[in-house]
């Protein structure tokens, strides 16, 4: 079971952080020609604007635990931040923080020609039923942060 | 008639913010503690019920709660700050018109809007800053200040409201029951001494203060006595920062003369803004918990970096004290900066968790700091004052402080401050 512990919240106002596009020569092969964006200068991107729309209701976790890893997970590691955002409603498919037990868990909802309930990619675990007496969905995930280089 | 005014209250605001990062928390009686874990400043309704009173030192908090699950916390105030930073963003998205009264209080003006869905709309921000922050939150509705903040408490008190109450014109019976329900003492700006006097004159309720004669009341009492009693009757007159007991925070910000990014400046301009702050504090008899400093850029240079930050930290004790809120105050500066070249263009020190002077002694054996000190304390402050009313505002000032803190605050059981710090994620656990 990928268990999510520690929720980190981001601040209300993320800092806008300017990332400048690649505007560098592009060679391609021996013979070389012209990246079609080198006179394209100027943009920028903002990784809090595209991954943050809504700071207010965004939170932050780290995940910890393995389960997500299977082969039909969603590819959560363990250490990964979770973006989650409390605003939006979750849908079939989503993978959400729940609160099962008093306990902060990621796991899919899935509701499509089933009743709905919280489904871990470990075979291992059960799906838990969303009308069971003690859980709830906390926020939906939007982004999953991974640092790969270690 | 002027439109309505609402109070938005955070219920039990300090245990609801431990419990949305902290579901298990849910039902379970759950304390917070003042700076130092001294005494207890918040309660969950289940620790209410257990007969855990406001102000209690933490060692006299009976064993016995512990078989109930009590769960002790110390005050995590870069936490509350910043959630409750979120609610006002959200309620900012229901009305221009926020005016926030305390760390967990705002009132909402609703000019223009249609009062008869009113009511509706306040649900709605209800639920939305349910959602939104995971924090609840009750909602009072009246034509003025002091009837919203009965009709909140009647809100927070009635689950069948649904957390919203909208007071129906002063003279619905439903509104006269409320009133003649209502204790005196309960009564937003009225206080125990008062209290008493007018309960020996006879005038118990909300209802009798209402009937009472204003003219008579101001020659008794005061003026402020005077404008409760007509705010009960629907008549507003109590505006923004003249709220009849003393502010629950004090604010001081500015613009810089011109956008800068040099870090002495910065810091020159907390520090006057923190000095400011707590000659108003002392001005008016308080002493403050915590210390938020913002710090923000032009908007609308749009070709420049944009940063709008803020942070919240405790002071070492309830305190009056302009050292240590200074120094407080360019700790929370220096918790902020960012190495990069940033252009701001604005700086405000707020102080939080402001109590009276009078009612501090609950803290005094649990801080490390002595009598003597205190005392020292007190003269030092009454001399600088005196020395600034007499020759001039800035004749004395608080100079270069040191950013590293030669105290630490005790907080045994403090929470992560989850919203705030990367380095406080705990290791990754697999299960």
């Amino acid at each position: 079971m990928l268990h999510v512990t520690s929720p980190q919240a981001l601040t209300v106002d993320p800092t806008p952080r300017s990332i400048p596009w690649a505007t560098c020569h592009v060679r391609a092969g021996i013979s070389g020609f012209p990246s079609p964006a080198q006179d394209y200068d100027g943009g920028r991107i903002d990784l809090n604007e595209a991954l943050i729309p809504r700071p207010t209701s965004t939170f932050m976790f780290t995940a910890e635990g393995d389960s997500m890893q299977a082969p039909d997970g969603a590819g959560i590691h363990g250490g990964d931040k979770l973006l989650v955002d409390r605003a939006i409603e979750a849908r079939h498919g989503d993978i959400v923080v729940a609160v099962v037990d008093g306990e902060l868990l990621v796991k899919e909802l899935r509701h499509q020609d089933c009743p709905p309930a919280l489904h871990s990619a470990n075979p291992r675990h059960a799906p838990i039923p969303m009308h069971s007496a003690d859980c709830q969905i906390w926020g939906v995930v939007t982004h999953i942060v991974r640092t790969v280089r270690r | 008639m002027r439109a309505p005014i609402a109070l938005v209250d955070c219920n039990n605001f300090y245990a609801s913010c431990e419990r949305v990062f902290r579901p298990r928390l849910h039902g379970l009686p759950v304390v917070v503690l003042s700076n130092n874990d001294g005494c207890v400043i918040a309660r969950s309704q289940e620790a209410i019920d257990l007969g855990i009173t406001m102000g209690m030192p933490a060692h006299h908090i009976p064993p016995e709660t512990r078989r109930h699950g009590l769960e002790l916390c110390s005050s995590n105030y870069e936490l509350y700050g910043d959630m409750s930073a979120r609610v006002l963003a959200t309620l900012h998205t229901f009305t221009p018109l926020v005016e926030p009264y305390s760390i967990d209080e705002s009132w909402l003006g609703f000019e223009g809007f249609d009062t008869s869905t009113l009511a509706a709309h306040c649900h709605d921000l209800r639920h939305t800053v349910h959602r939104w922050t995971g924090l609840p939150v009750s909602v009072g509705i009246a034509p003025t200040r002091t009837l919203a903040k009965l009709a909140n408490r009647h809100a927070k008190k009635h689950p069948g409201t649904g957390g919203v109450f909208m007071l129906e014109g002063v003279h619905h019976p439903e509104t006269q029951a409320l009133l003649a329900r209502t204790p005196v003492g309960d009564i937003w700006g009225i206080g125990g001494r008062v209290a008493v006097r007018l309960q020996a004159l006879g005038i118990d309720t909300a209802l009798a203060l209402a009937q009472a004669q204003p003219s008579w009341l101001r020659q008794q009492f005061s003026v402020v006595l005077e404008r409760t009693a007509r705010e009960l009757c629907g008549i507003n007159c109590i505006e923004m920062n003249d709220a009849p007991d003393s502010r629950k925070m004090i604010m001081t910000s500015r613009s810089f003369g011109k956008v800068t990014s040099n870090r002495r400046d910065i810091e020159e301009a907390v520090r006057a803004h923190a000095s400011n702050s707590a000659l108003r504090l002392r001005a008016q008899r308080s002493l403050a918990g915590a210390v938020m400093v913002m710090l923000r850029t032009n908007p609308h240079m749009r070709h420049l970096s944009q940063d709008h930050t803020r942070i919240t930290l405790p002071l070492p004790w309830p305190t009056d004290n302009t050292f240590d809120i200074v120094r407080t105050a360019q700790n929370a500066l220096a918790r902020l900066w960012k190495p990069q070249r940033i252009v701001y263009q604005k700086c405000g020190v707020q102080l939080m968790d402001l109590v009276d002077i009078d009612g501090q002694q609950l803290d005094v054996f649990q801080t490390p700091q002595s009598n003597d000190e205190r005392q020292r304390s007190d003269h030092l402050m009454a001399t600088l004052d005196q020395l600034n009313a007499r020759f001039g505002r800035h004749t004395v000032t608080v100079g270069m402080q040191r950013s590293d803190a030669d105290w630490q605050l005790r907080c045994a059981y403090r929470s992560n401050r989850w919203t705030t710090r990367w380095d406080e994620l705990p290791g990754a656990r697999l299960t």
